[in-house]
């Protein structure tokens, strides 16, 4: 029988400490949309996510209601755009884009993933056209989400590919200018990208993945920060317990809500993402759980070890609870979507530099970061080309999604509405990475890629 | 199915007494009622049974919410399923 201290303990984590689930997403594969007429593919496209998905999220809402959890998102993802498209012979790529976008309004979901394309060996023509429309897209629609892979450990990095997605950030920030910027918002660039991610804007549906699927995607953040204030003075062996123990609690009540979801809507059940998942929200930050651990701001020395204990105890917690655990996995460290960050980065504590080694014991990447409008391509680039190599030798995934705010100055701050939060302008090294940038070609996949 | 109505507010006449009608009259089975008073705050979790009920659990979810407004407390009804997979193994 349940004690009332344990109701009482569930129902004080969803009123009081902001845990949800972050995310229903349902991965559909397009591969049967292919067309030679991209009218006629475009059709296919909408047709096929309205059916799927048309009951999607009335079943996230009697989920919430039956089971008083909230579920904050319901999103479609699916397969990379550029590989439904690729037999396209006619017509504009961006057909296939705005399909997407009204297929996600019709369902009534609150993103759809997938404009896509996977290059890290080497680009096909249709990667190369989805990328350079990327721009167009993600000023012209609302709901749609783009990521393009550029590395894995297996292929290296394609630099190519890595200089292309420079001026594609920096153009589609020109192009939302009159909005903050905000398409660079719906854009990542990943090294070893997975196929079953449910958060944006990285989602998208992998080729080895069935036809439709169920992913979940849990938060709570400020669950994991309300146990550790119980943990004053502690040593980090009770940290770690007390972490894994919370951790263990969330991924129940995610596994609970994707087999009810899959069951209702018939649809396999993928994988449960382990995710720390912060919003713009008070209490629901990564970066105050790092401060509870015993830094004065995020960023300060002793981040990098807090976060790396964080996210393992997260996955060893998390892992028990689920019975397929998949997607990114990891704490997330936004910093325009976290209170905690915002506050580190505007008094100084809070470094792209520092994020970066944060990215390297944590999921995912340089998220959500704005930088200065004026911030050359090849830099941008150069940024890519940093966090790919940190994915690529460690073996994990890593990404980056950053605005170069037109017009702003370091010092300003952007906003972006909702779940996006705002942004500080955060300062990048001035000194060029032109040459760098321009020298194109492949890094070759490391040695530890070589494992057979 | 099993669910679990939480009551918290401030103590009052008549609490359990208007719940337990309300729940009577939609059909609904009480199981178990843990109660207790804890820093002024009543706290109420009844076990119930909503088989039998006459009425949709949305329908009944929404009555216990208008009741609550009525009376000034936070009554609630959830599926018991969250709780077991939160706090058993």
């Amino acid at each position: 029988m349940l004690t009332l201290t344990d109701i009482l303990q569930t129902i004080e984590m969803i009123d009081r400490q902001h845990l949800d689930i972050r995310t229903i997403t349902m991965g559909i594969s397009l591969c049967d949309c292919a067309d030679e007429s991209s009218k006629k593919a475009a059709k296919k496209i909408y047709d096929k996510i309205t059916r799927c998905a048309e009951n999607l999220v009335s079943t996230g809402e009697a989920i919430e209601r039956e089971y008083g959890i909230p579920i904050v998102n319901k999103r479609i993802a699916v397969t990379p755009m550029a590989i439904v498209a690729a037999s396209c012979k006619d017509g504009d790529i961006t057909d296939y884009a705005f399909a997407l976008d009204n297929a996600a309004k019709e369902c009534g979901v609150n993103f759809i993933g997938g404009y896509s394309a996977l290059v890290h060996k080497g680009m096909t023509e249709a990667d190369k056209r989805l990328i350079e429309s990327i721009p167009q897209v993600l000023s012209q629609t609302n709901l749609v989400c783009s990521s393009v892979n550029v590395a894995t450990t297996k292929a290296g990095i394609n630099m190519d590919a890595v200089a292309l997605m420079g001026s594609v950030i920096k153009k589609t920030a020109e192009l939302t200018a009159d909005r903050d910027s905000l398409g660079c918002a719906k854009l990542v660039v990943f090294a070893n990208a997975v196929e079953d991610n449910p958060f944006m804007a990285g989602a998208f549906h992998g080729v080895g993945e069935p036809e439709c699927v169920i992913n979940v995607g849990v938060s709570g953040p400020g669950v994991v920060k309300a146990a550790l204030q119980e943990c004053k003075g502690k040593s980090f062996d009770v940290v770690a317990e007390t972490i894994k123990k919370t951790a263990f609690r969330i991924t129940r009540m995610g596994q609970l809500v994707a087999m009810e979801a899959s069951q209702r809507l018939n649809v396999p059940f993928g994988v449960v993402d382990l995710s720390l998942a912060p919003t713009p929200a008070r209490g629901d930050s990564v970066a105050e759980i790092l401060e509870e651990i015993g830094v004065e701001y995020a960023g300060a020395h002793g981040t990098t070890a807090a976060l790396a204990m964080l996210n393992d105890a997260v996955k060893k917690g998390g892992v028990m609870a689920s019975s397929h655990v998949g997607g990114l996995s990891g704490a997330f460290i936004p910093v325009s979507e976290d209170e905690g960050m915002i506050r580190a980065a505007k008094a100084g504590a809070l470094t792209i530099d520092k994020l970066e080694a944060m990215t390297c014991v944590c999921s995912v990447g340089l998220d959500m970061i704005a930088v200065p409008g004026d911030t050359p391509a090849s830099t941008l680039a150069a940024i890519i080309a940093d966090e790919a190599a940190i994915g690529v030798i460690n073996n994990k995934t890593t990404a980056v999604r950053i605005i170069p705010a037109v017009g702003k100055k370091v010092g300003d701050i952007i906003e972006l509405g909702g779940l996006l939060g705002s942004a500080p302008i955060m300062p990048v090294n001035s000194y060029s990475s032109e040459r760098f940038a321009a020298r194109g070609g492949r890094i070759p996949a490391p040695m530890h890629s070589l494992k057979n | 199915m099993r669910a679990i109505v939480t009551v918290i507010g401030h103590d009052r006449t008549g609490i359990i007494a208007e719940i337990s009608m309300l729940l009577f009259k939609a059909g609904v089975n009480i199981l178990d009622i843990n109660q207790t008073v804890m820093q002024e705050f009543f706290t109420m979790t009844m076990l119930v049974d909503t088989k039998d009920a006459t009425i949709s659990f949305e329908e009944l979810s929404k009555r216990l919410a208008d009741k609550g407004e009525e009376m000034k407390l936070n009554i609630r009804i959830q599926r018991e399923d969250i709780f077991n997979a939160m706090h058993r193994i």
